[in-house]
């Protein structure tokens, strides 16, 4: 079978890709992608730990069908939020949006 | 190799592949595209992990809303059809020692722990029944369960105030 | 077992012998069998395809009061064959400027989206995956066909191409919402989201149960694939063919087969849904008269869906928001709603009692929605009427100049 190490080594090889994409990608659509895939390397944890330690009891499922409805709603906000800043700044591109920098 | 080793292998490698063309493609529509593979790639690893629901409402949620979604705002925010300027920043270096730092020590700290090789014990038929009574019953998630409906309920108001066209009066 | 009770067992024990004999391991001969048994319902099913055409343009003539195609072969059987030697002779022209991988992968995913409905939909009893998530994995996969489409309209650099394929999107986006609430009544009646148990918990058909479920997911799944009357995106006079513009030749033909397949598998998952799936008398022991029982069943659907294409105008895009938005998902929400409540309380009765409460429900939110829609008209009619007269009520037209009663008088 499949040892549960090798799912945690997958969902830290996602997140730190996720990680490498928020502090270094310019467009902002590109950082919240980033974010998604750090959120799901935390699903792809949880559900292992689940699966491995306690199938019994549906805990580990609950706790990753937050964590989508968590991502849906923060993404809808930020991507909303993200025409609102091109329709300012007529620009999404992270570091031309710096009014707030002194 | 099991068979269920080979399917885990080439899924892994499908989905870190299309992870790492997410972060550093230019092009952001094919960013988007890449990062619809990647969540195909993980809904594969919970069929494997055996939570066929979450799969599904994986690719329901993710593939058919949010990626659909980040195309559409990938295309109504650009000045003209193609990307132009360096769409990684000036200090990705740093950004990518950290990651690997980030990696190496989640690692080490794995392969430290001695973590069981086999499924503790087979997921019951009712699994998806059970996950429902457990959404909705008081001393389940019940609580869990409404405040995230009531955050997605804020997040769509929220979301159509910011993005409303304001007619200039 | 004999051929005749259980026919593709018979035919997966005797491959799965066969590929053992070659020396193969269980679990590659497994694999095997998986995706043999994949790639020959995929191939069953696009070729089905042809005969599909043929009937559409014949019944679709007849409805318009013309006979259809009737040169090419006796009635016009050859029609399709002759259509699709001349779309695989033609060029296919990629435009300038078009994102070449994208462009091409379009049309594969929307066909996708289709094929892999059909992994789930249980063709004979006790045959196929028996998936237990599979009533959600149908709209997963509506998920892969909307994402087809974005593809092929932003990747045919041409604004026509992603105006259309923008609103396309729109559009299915909105219709899966009532899809999915007309649904979850077959799949709650049932208590299960499987295909198979859903099928095999139908010993009273479930259009018995909720007749106003079966309208409404069969009416939202057809502006889900985006047949007339909700083809505004595609048609050719409104938006000159929308997203596939650009689109000639073989990758064309993908389209049109995926659309036409579509249409098809509404019906199938109409009929597993709502029609008894593969029951009928008989099935349970000749499990090859259960798929033709389901086959006739989609087929009758699939009929209905012509039919409505064949005779109803051409919906506007206010229009179809309003539809979806404004009528079919409210009313679909209060029938769940419903259909949960009643179904707490008459879950012991026998199957008829428990149908016969089911339809009288839903005869009542029919009548209601009936009720509500005259009253809605009356006060819009009234509205109307307010603003047409002038002087009476404030307007913001100025009035109408006087007209002579009897132009030949003023004339004279």
């Amino acid at each position: 079978m499949i040892p549960l190490n090798w799912y945690l080594i997958l969902a830290a090889a996602l997140f730190s890709m996720g990680l490498f994409g928020v502090l270094s990608r310019r467009n902002a659509v590109a950082i919240l992608m980033s974010v998604e895939l750090m959120l799901n390397a935390v699903n792809i944890n949880l559900l292992a730990f689940w699966r491995y330690r306690d199938p019994a009891h549906p805990v580990g499922m609950v706790f990753a069908v937050i964590v989508f409805a968590v991502a849906a709603a923060e993404v809808a906000v930020g991507l909303a939020l993200f025409i609102a800043v091109y329709r300012r700044f007529n620009s999404v591109a992270a570091d031309e949006i710096n009014l707030l920098k002194w | 190799m099991t068979a269920m080793q080979i399917i885990f292998l080439l899924t892994a490698v499908v989905t870190l592949f299309s992870a790492f063309r997410v972060v550093t493609t230019p092009n952001m529509i094919h960013a988007a595209l890449w990062l619809v593979t990647t969540l195909v790639g993980v809904a594969v690893l919970y069929v494997l992990l055996s939570a066929s629901f979450l799969a599904v409402a994986q690719v329901v949620i993710y593939v058919g809303a949010i990626a659909i979604l980040m195309m559409f705002v990938i295309m109504l925010t650009r000045r003209e059809m193609r990307d132009h300027g360096p769409q990684i920043g000036k200090q990705w270096p740093w950004a990518a020692v950290l990651a690997v730092l980030f990696f190496g020590g989640v690692v080490w700290m794995v392969q430290s722990m001695s973590l069981a090789a086999a499924p503790a014990a087979e997921v019951p038929q009712t699994a998806i029944a059970d996950l429902g009574k457990a959404l909705v019953s008081p001393n389940g998630f019940v609580i869990p369960f409404e405040v995230a409906s009531v955050l997605l309920l804020a997040a769509l108001i929220g979301a159509v105030y910011v993005a409303w066209t304001r007619r200039h009066s | 077992m004999g051929i005749l009770s259980q026919p593709i067992g018979v035919i997966a024990e005797w491959l799965r012998n066969l590929l053992l004999g070659w020396g193969l391991s269980q679990g590659l001969t497994t694999v095997l069998l998986y995706l043999l048994g994949g790639a020959v319902v995929a191939i069953l099913v696009q070729t089905w395809v042809i005969f599909l055409i043929w009937y559409e343009r014949k019944l679709i003539g007849r409805i318009q009061d013309r006979l259809g195609p009737n040169r090419v072969g006796p009635y016009g059987l050859l029609q399709p064959f002759a259509d699709f030697i001349k779309i695989m002779t033609k060029e296919v022209i990629v435009p300038s400027g078009a994102d070449k991988p994208l462009y091409f992968w379009g049309p594969i995913l929307m066909d996708a989206g289709v094929l892999m409905l059909w992994a789930v939909i249980p063709l004979m009893p006790m045959v196929g995956m028996d998936l237990n998530v599979a009533a959600l994995y149908t709209i997963a996969v509506g998920g892969f066909a909307t994402l087809g489409i974005l593809l092929s309209g932003w990747s045919s650099n041409n604004k026509f191409a992603l105006v259309s394929a923008i609103r396309t999107v729109a559009q299915m986006v909105s219709y899966e919402v009532p899809t999915v609430l007309a649904l979850l009544i077959p799949v709650l009646l049932a208590g299960t989201m499987s295909l198979h148990g859903i099928v095999e918990a139908q010993h009273v058909w479930y259009i018995v149960f909720a007749p106003l479920a079966f309208v409404i997911y069969f009416l939202a799944s057809v502006a889900e694939n985006g047949r007339s009357p909700f083809d505004l995106m595609e048609a050719e006079s409104e938006i000159v063919a929308g997203f596939h513009i650009e689109y000639s030749g073989m990758v064309f033909a993908i389209f049109y087969v995926a659309d036409f397949l579509h249409a098809f598998t509404i019906g199938a998952l109409a009929a597993v849904l709502f029609l008894g799936g593969w029951r009928g008398p008989g099935a349970e022991s000749f499990p090859l008269l259960g798929f033709v029982y389901l086959w006739i069943k989609a087929f009758a659907v699939y009929f209905v869906g012509v039919w409505v294409r064949g005779t109803v105008p051409r919906v506007r895009v206010d229009q179809l928001m309003n539809f979806s938005w404004k009528f079919l998902t409210p009313v679909a929400l209060i029938l769940l709603v419903l259909t949960a409540v009643l179904d707490h309380f008459v879950f012991g009765l026998g199957a008829w009692a428990r149908a016969l409460s089911h339809l009288l429900m839903n005869v009542v939110v029919a009548v209601a929605v009936l009720r509500y829609l005259e009253h809605h008209e009356k006060v819009r009619a009234s509205r109307r009427q307010m603003v047409a007269q002038p002087g009476q009520y404030p307007v913001a037209r100025p009035p109408r100049p006087a007209v002579a009663e009897n132009p030949t008088e003023a004339a004279s």
